[in-house]
């Protein structure tokens, strides 16, 4: 039953407006990145790329990308291990408190950041503050792999629930033990996923503000060095040049993620909008 | 698959194997292997994080140095339900989170309704990155974005200076845009997911059984793809709900999260008891929700 | 579907592990002694030389500043081998929290931080015999109750400037010289969205200083210290207020430099940074200090007494101590230096009458920010006044 004539064109009209009002404000802040002038007034006169050089010899925004880049590498690190381990025991086992766990992995992610981020601070300043461990690199990537968890754990749960039990028995029955069964039978059907999760959770980690501002101390990722300097007039012309270049490098691990996930168009919400898929499995 | 035919695993011997042979043979031990770290991890450093949080609501704070004291009090709660303006900030991030949560489903419908019933396949394919693309895209920079958009001099104001009109950007219904904005992908990619998933034959006996599409609209498809709205709502909800990023870059009106984030450092306590408000309105949100049966058309 | 039995077991798996945890957050408690000790703090050297040879060793120091407030940083890195990070603080209440996390070494404390910080001992008292600056300081700044305690000296002396009432020239009379304009019923009307006002607790003082000027039978004489009669008067001033604002500018100088920019803002209260950028951009603007005086600050750089890097943060207190920086920051931010030898090298000969750094009796009407508390920080016992936790909640309240 196909829509009418008038229906489909106005479907049509619709869609590209929405899809316009999601680009709009990203390609304008894109273009601001060549805006010769320090002053945001639209539209933009003249244009040049002078403030990529600027930025490019900034140091606090070098150390704020590489500080980024370390914080994301080890939350994905730990978020992989994690979220592997977890995902392996609800897809290949029954048992007592199940439930509980996968709760537990989501609810990261559906609480508000504000209250994550607050009681990750609390706990870090009144416990672990008096034996000597302060805001850093390391209470940074606690933060981010513990909402990042579920990114992996969603991805390779999906996948293992596409694969079949019998082919770990079929191994063990041919003389493997644990360990060669996860590296030989396992792993490669795992690989992808486990690919598409570490890229989906690096790049959560990487755009991430709300839960690190309570655990990052004196450290600035890039994101709050954004947020810090945004409030200073002077230094917005930076600020546009990092905006374009974090709109480009997060938005490539999606693509290449998507793709991972493979074919059709289902699939790649299901594996690609992670972000979703969190809150649908936090159904109790 | 290939790789279990192709691949030969190499004997070994050892303290692994017997290991390994040992928790194959004890299946509650491999368990128990796998769970010990992602267990230890989520329930020690998030639950128990979490724990330290809502313990701190019941300490006190004092009054001079602002320092938390270890005494057990109910006042921070006696705080948060007898003045007012707290109730009064958290009606209006509800009212905000729900207005936003409309517009949103508004916006995306005619978006998941072309993915999913009149574009081909191929450019299906594309629309589905096309929203998934933002979803990832920086927050921070997406608001951002919006605060330069929406200030005197920016591009929205410049659009509508010709037609004689002007928009105060910084302020409530700027803020509404931008979470609009924000969390609009959210919800698109379960109502696309929604619609995907109602059979064509459906509507086909629709059709022969008279209905006309308005009317096969309005009592098939609405009905059908309805959950999935309410599961987009969750996250357009329950995102404004502890945002305070956004409103601290284009609006000076108390929220939830300012006003969290404005007392956490001098008043721990306080702000802890009052974090318990919108951990209550996602749980009772999500409770509906599961009455609506919008997980299952996740 | 697993059973419903299960699900509860789960949940008492998990709340047994969240009740273990509470327990040992609870064992864990106290430790907050009072004043600090000695001013030694761990690692720091005892003469200038072993001081700079750690400094180089440590490499960085991590400040908690106002905006605009860290000078002349790449020649200090240049110098002391010590990279500068900053954090820019909205409030003072923001910036004692940003300390109490520990990952800082200093702050530029203004009177409402500096008392509660010495006194919950974040920060530690100076060897002023390491910071050669010191001596150059005026002497009316040092030894005051905000920057020091029995005699010890807290830290070193930054600089003291006021709240100015500033108002674009082509929206309002350019004779405005009061406070009124804010909180005359006539006016509020007549600047009703375009008023801006500072986001932060501490600005009922300034109401308070209004009423102390128009209503003399609420008997106010300290703005900060105020009995339940003076505060409720005050905070129903700021009720009234409310309404007329435009926008509450929490430390987000770029929102209010860009709102009076472009006349979203036409009169409020400001610091002398954003009238200098608003003057440098050409803006028609007009600040002063109304006839019924004003608040104002006399900032304090300050040692965390766990500094990780407390050899950095000594040199860093001597740096801004300088006459060179202490020029860059009074001509920068717009205050008055409290080292007069700065005077001599502004690039505005000028600056320091302009600033009035040596004419004390400019400054009597300016009401230092301080911190609220409830013995009226006097002697006479019988009085009681509001605390700092009363102000805060109030200014809730008043934002609504």
């Amino acid at each position: 039953m196909p829509e009418p004539r008038l229906t489909r064109l106005l479907l049509r009209l619709g869609a590209g407006l929405t899809l316009a009002f999601i680009y709009l404000p990203l390609l304008v802040i894109g273009l601001y990145a060549f805006n010769e002038r320090v002053t945001q007034a639209w539209p933009i006169r003249d244009y040049s790329l002078r403030w990529f050089g600027v930025a490019w010899r900034d140091e606090s925004v070098r150390d704020a990308l590489w500080l980024s880049l370390l914080a994301g590498l080890g939350a994905t690190g730990l978020a992989l291990v994690l979220g592997t381990l977890a995902s392996l025991a609800i897809a290949r086992h029954r048992f007592f408190g199940r439930e509980a766990i996968t709760f537990a992995v989501i609810l990261p992610i559906a609480l508000p950041g504000i209250v994550t981020g607050l009681a990750l601070q609390a706990t870090i300043k009144d416990l672990l503050g008096p034996v000597g461990v302060g805001f850093g690199l390391g209470t940074i990537i606690v933060g981010h792999a513990t909402f990042c968890v579920v990114v992996v754990y969603n991805n390779v749960l999906a996948r293992l629930r596409r694969t079949a039990g019998s082919l770990d028995e079929a191994s063990a029955d041919l003389g493997a033990d644990s360990w060669q069964t996860f590296r030989y039978v396992l792993f490669p059907q795992l690989r992808t996923a486990l690919l598409a999760g570490a890229l989906l959770a690096f790049a959560l980690s990487f755009d991430e503000i709300i839960v690190t501002i309570f655990t990052s101390g004196a450290q600035q990722t890039l994101p709050i060095w954004m947020y810090a300097t945004l409030f200073r007039p002077d230094d917005l012309p930076i600020v546009n040049v990092v905006a374009l270049f974090v709109i480009l490098l997060s938005v490539l691990p999606v693509y290449a993620a998507s793709r991972l996930a493979g074919g059709g168009g289902v699939e790649q919400v299901a594996a690609g909008a992670a972000k979703v898929e969190a809150g649908a499995a936090s159904a109790p | 698959m290939t790789s279990v035919a192709v691949v030969e695993p190499p004997p070994r011997r050892g303290a692994g194997r017997r290991l390994s042979s040992f928790l194959y043979r004890h299946p509650r031990l491999r368990l128990g292997a796998l769970l010990a770290l992602p267990v230890g991890w989520l329930g020690i450093v998030y639950l128990g994080s979490l724990a330290v949080l809502l313990l701190s609501a019941f300490w006190k704070t004092d009054p001079f140095t602002s320092q938390v004291v270890r005494e057990l009090t109910l006042d921070n709660f006696r705080e948060i339900a007898e003045r007012p303006v707290y109730r009064e900030v958290a009606w209006r991030t509800v009212r905000m989170a729900f207005l936003v949560t409309v517009a949103c489903a508004l916006l995306a419908f005619p978006l998941a309704y072309y993915m999913a019933r009149v574009a081909s396949p191929r450019t299906r394919n594309l629309l589905v990155v096309a929203v998934l693309m933002p979803l990832w895209a920086s927050y921070l920079v997406k608001a951002y974005a919006w605060r330069t958009l929406l200030s005197e001099e920016g591009a929205i104001n410049w659009a509508l200076d010709p037609l004689g009109l002007h928009f105060n950007g910084y302020s409530t219904t700027g803020l509404w845009l931008v979470f609009t904005y924000l969390w609009l992908p959210y919800m698109v990619l379960p109502v696309y997911a929604g619609l995907e998933r109602i059979p064509q034959s459906l509507l086909e006996a629709s059709a022969d059984l008279g209905g006309r599409s308005l009317t096969t609209f309005a009592r098939v498809t609405l009905p059908l793809v309805f959950p999935a709205v309410v599961a987009g709502s969750i996250f357009t909800f329950s995102l404004t709900l502890g945002d305070y990023i956004a409103p601290s870059l284009v609006t000076s009106d108390q929220f939830v999260g300012t006003v969290i984030y404005r007392i956490y450092g001098t008043a721990l306590p306080t702000a802890a008891a009052y974090a318990l408000v919108p951990i209550a309105v996602i749980v009772g949100y999500l409770l509906v929700a599961r009455r609506l049966r919008a997980f299952e058309s996740l | 579907m697993s059973t419903g039995r299960k699900r509860l077991a789960g949940w008492a798996l998990a709340s047994g592990l969240v009740l273990a945890l509470a327990a040992v957050a609870a064992g864990c408690g106290g430790g907050e002694e009072g004043a600090a000790g000695a001013w030694q703090i761990e690692g720091l050297g005892s003469t200038l030389d072993e001081i700079q040879d750690a400094a180089r060793q440590e490499g960085q120091v991590n400040l908690v500043i106002w905006p605009g407030y860290a000078v002349l940083t790449d020649e200090f890195t240049a110098a002391t081998g010590c990279k500068v990070n900053t954090k820019d603080g909205a409030s003072s209440d923001d910036m004692i929290s940003l300390i109490q996390t520990g990952a800082y070494d200093g702050v530029s404390a203004s009177g409402n931080a500096s008392v509660r910080l010495m006194t919950t001992g974040d920060v530690a008292p100076v060897n002023t015999e390491l910071i050669p600056n010191f001596a150059d300081i005026q002497e009316g700044i040092k030894n005051k109750d905000y920057n020091s305690r029995d005699g010890q000296a807290y830290g070193v002396p930054h600089g003291r400037g006021p709240n100015y009432l500033m108002f674009r020239t082509d929206r309002v009379p350019e004779s405005t010289d009061s406070w009124g304009v804010i909180w005359e019923d006539e006016s509020l009307e007549r600047y009703k969205g375009k008023i801006s006002i500072y986001d932060d607790s501490i600005f009922i003082a300034d109401a308070a200083l209004w009423l102390k000027a128009t209503r003399p039978e609420l008997g106010i004489q300290n703005p900060y210290q105020l009995t339940q009669e003076q505060f409720d008067a005050a905070v129903a001033l700021l009720k009234k207020q409310a309404p007329y604002v435009g926008e509450y500018w929490p430390g987000d100088v770029a929102k209010q430099i860009q709102s009076y920019t472009n006349g979203d803002s036409v009169v409020g209260t400001t610091w002398p940074y954003q009238y200098l950028q608003l003057k440098k951009a050409g803006v028609p603007v007009k600040a002063v200090k109304p006839k019924e005086g004003t608040t104002g600050w006399s900032d304090t750089w300050m040692i965390y007494a766990k500094a990780k890097n407390p050899n950095c943060m000594y040199l860093w207190m001597n740096h801004m101590a300088s006459p060179e920086a202490q020029a860059a920051v009074a001509e920068g931010f717009g205050e008055a230096p409290v080292n007069l030898k700065a005077c001599e090298l502004t690039k505005n000969r000028n600056h320091c009458s302009e600033f009035h750094a040596e004419d004390e009796s400019w400054w009597e009407d300016v009401y230092y920010w301080t911190t609220p508390s409830a013995d009226c920080a006097d002697d006479d016992e019988s009085t009681t006044c509001m605390t700092q936790a009363d102000w805060k909640a109030a200014w809730t309240e008043i934002r609504g």
